[in-house]
């Protein structure tokens, strides 16, 4: 072996692509098969794109790097199901363009909060967490109020997703704008349309003031987190414990 | 260039530019890294919406992964291939353009962050003009490196350099696969990875490990592969032992991203495979600092006297502690205590404090007498001050981090006897503090550290005073007349 290593060592281009060569397989073999969709996620009825509104407050959820201390990923232990609920299933992130499945907890998981809070608590906590959690240690949002969302274009966003593979319709992308200032309005004509392209979209006017702010966005995004999925045609068994075979 | 000279006139003006950006970006690094330590300990300290922890969190990691750690290999690298292959640096202006177009990608990135553009991907938040910008230096990088050694003149390709090139040619594909996405328009920032979901999980985290993997490890192994054995002045111990650790360890490392999925939604076989694959690497990474360490064989009364060698050995010692550790976490019993958990925290930073601070730290204290050609370094005291604060300074904070990362982990799945869980999140939380505030004394210890660094760097090349006389220093005009 060492005898027919000097080859290697005496020709840098050898020695190139031995190395292309060395670290392509293990990722071709853990990678490829997972593009097979049909074995990687389960069919779980219910997971939608998310409404223009809700992308543009998944945007400032990537903006603020929320990633870096919360995740949205249950696992499937009996502690992690208590405290967050189900634990998460590979398609509820499946339209999440990168992921947001986080590595540190240093506040709680994310993936089910939605439906958790009320509005108000949101709006609250965002702009200043320790008002209603003393011990908090996030830091305040309080920029994101009197912003107005970044709605105008987000039909541009919706047609760079759909290239990508996420099933926004003509009628989706053509109502995008309407859509977006119409989730955060109490009132609207264009409601019915909205509900129908987007189920289980929390439609109000999120942080009661009359600008489409930023903050709305957040709160729509964060309400919506983790209540997409039909959970109820799954197996509530939140673990499987060593002789438990169900 | 005079190529009947025997004595190629090595092209190490560069080597000074990428040395001198090492030194600064690992300051600014640290200095945010002790700045967010404080953040998590006095939330008040996030103040205003430029500079939250969720912002300066990637400022921190970039700055001290890829400007102060690229900056290192770029100088290391460049330093070490020229007397390796015996030959200048190929292509003055191109090694030029790596580094001021290096330097642009840094401050494209860094500006990002503060402002919140970012993709969202740790360790790949750079948007999609600074991830094609970067491609550009980096193969402006590859070109050098490679045509450097196409035109030595040692028959062999020293190991140092198998190393150095298996990480830059993985980087570029790391970082082309994982940055693969459309800008939503040309005038903007914004743009959508292709990747999404489960997909988006595995490519992400391949990525982010094998950029431990190759950025912070091969990168570094080439690092000690020419700086140990020409600072003890001896060969490397096993010849055989490079080769086999060489390629095992780039064979097995592409493998072992999916321990950060363990329990995921990732699907359970790929888990597995990235445990498994996590725990064959212990070897091969044992194997590279078994080989750095024993090639102080017969010279180890040299640490009794030179600081700089200690440095390097102690940064081994940290390598192999960390390699030990990461496979331990990635077995899945022991994952599911430590994920998410500041253990992993702890566990980073020994490696990234411990070795790659410390090789790259030694590295500079070698190469800077012999740039700025002094003599030796202005102060050996002033090394040794640097390796005690720092060291202390890095078992305070992991072991501070064990302490809160296991604590929290257990916190959280404690049960009382009415089968309810007993603590809420926030109370874990709360019980964090007192672990923050020393992990942020650690880190203000290893800032100082090398902030002494800087002052003994600076008198050194000011030339006020000669302590030591850098050894190997005429090395490479001794073979090459011999």
């Amino acid at each position: 072996m060492l005898k027919h290593h000097v080859k290697l060592e005496k020709n840098s281009i050898f020695l190139l692509i031995g190395i292309v060569i060395a670290i392509s397989v293990g990722g071709i073999i853990e990678i490829l098969p997972l593009f097979r969709k049909e074995t990687t996620i389960e069919p779980v009825k219910g997971i939608r794109p998310y409404s223009p509104l809700e992308l543009a407050g998944q945007k400032i959820y990537l903006r603020e790097g929320c990633y870096n201390c919360h995740s949205q990923q249950i696992r499937p232990l009996r502690d992690e199901v208590e405290r967050y609920g189900h634990y998460s299933l590979a398609a509820e992130s499946m339209y999440d363009h990168p992921f947001q499945w986080g590595s540190k907890r240093t506040g709680p998981d994310l993936a089910r909060v939605g439906g958790k809070y009320s509005d108000e608590w949101h709006v609250q906590h965002l702009i200043r967490p320790q008002d209603l959690v003393p011990e908090s240690i996030m830091p305040g949002y309080s920029h994101l109020v009197n912003r107005a969302a970044d709605l105008d274009n987000i039909e541009e966003d919706l047609k760079v997703l759909r290239i990508i593979g996420i099933p926004y319709s003509d009628e989706m992308i053509a109502n995008a704008k309407l859509d977006a200032y119409a989730q955060a309005a109490n009132d609207s004509e264009q409601h019915e349309g909205l509900q129908a392209r987007y189920p289980k979209a929390n439609i109000r006017n999120f942080d009661g003031q009359t600008l489409t702010s930023e903050m709305d966005a957040l709160v729509a995004y964060l309400q919506l987190l983790g209540t997409m999925a039909e959970l109820k045609d799954y197996h509530p068994a939140p673990t499987t414990t060593a002789g438990d075979s169900r | 260039m005079d190529t009947q000279d025997k004595t190629p006139i090595y092209n190490d003006e560069i080597v000074k530019l990428f040395t001198i950006a090492t030194v600064f970006w690992g300051v600014v690094g640290f200095l945010v890294g002790v700045v967010i330590a404080l953040q998590m300990a006095f939330p008040a300290l996030n103040v205003g919406e430029y500079l939250t922890f969720g912002r300066l969190r990637p400022l921190h990691t970039s700055a001290v992964i890829f400007a102060f750690g690229g900056n290192a290999l770029f100088a290391t690298s460049y330093f070490s291939v020229q007397r390796t292959c015996r030959t200048r640096l190929w292509g003055d202006s191109w090694s030029k353009f790596t580094f001021w177009g290096y330097q642009i990608f840094i401050v494209l990135a860094a500006l990002g962050y503060v402002t919140g553009v970012t993709q969202a991907k740790e360790y790949a938040e750079p948007e999609w003009y600074a991830d094609l910008w970067l491609t550009i230096v980096w193969v402006a990088y590859l070109v050098v490196f490679l045509m450097t050694l196409k035109g030595r003149r040692e028959p062999h390709i020293y190991v140092g350099n198998w190393f150095f090139l298996a990480f830059i040619v993985t980087v570029a594909v790391l970082h082309l696969a994982n940055n693969a996405a459309i800008p939503v328009s040309l005038f903007g920032t914004k743009s959508y990875p292709l990747w999404g979901g489960v997909q988006s999980a595995m490519i992400q985290w391949w990525y982010a490990h094998n950029a431990v993997g190759f950025f912070l490890t091969a990168g570094f192994l080439g690092i000690m592969y020419y700086f140990v054995p020409k600072r003890a002045e001896r060969p490397i111990y096993s010849y055989r032992l490079s080769i086999l650790h060489f390629w095992s360890l780039i064979f097995i490392y592409i493998w072992a991203g999916p321990h950060h999925l363990q329990y995921t939604s990732l699907p359970d076989w790929a888990q597995t495979l990235g445990a498994t694959f996590s725990i064959m690497l212990w070897m091969p990474s044992w194997g590279g600092m078994i080989n750095g360490m024993m090639t102080l064989s017969g010279a180890w009364h040299k640490l009794r006297e030179d600081p700089v060698l200690r440095f390097m050995i102690i940064s081994l010692a940290f390598y192999g502690m960390s390699t030990f550790e990461g496979p331990l976490m990635s077995i899945k019993t022991v994952n599911a205590l430590s994920h998410y958990t500041d253990w992993t925290i702890g566990h980073v930073h020994s490696g990234a404090l411990g070795w790659v601070a410390f090789i790259s730290f030694g590295a500079i204290y070698h190469l800077v007498p012999i740039l700025w050609k002094k003599e030796g370094l202005y102060s050996l005291k002033l090394v040794n001050a640097h390796l005690w604060i720092a060291t202390t300074g890095i078992v305070l904070y992991i072991a501070s981090m064990w302490a809160s990362g296991i604590m929290q982990g257990l916190m959280w799945r404690s049960y009382d006897e009415m089968g309810f869980l007993n603590y809420s999140f926030v109370e874990t939380v709360l019980a964090m503090h007192p672990f923050y505030v020393i992990r942020a004394i650690g880190g203000l210890l290893f800032l100082i550290g090398a902030l002494i660094m800087v002052y003994n760097l600076i008198k050194t090349v000011k030339g006020d005073s000669v302590a030591f006389k850098t050894p190997g220093q005429n090395l490479g005009q001794e073979t090459a007349n011999a």
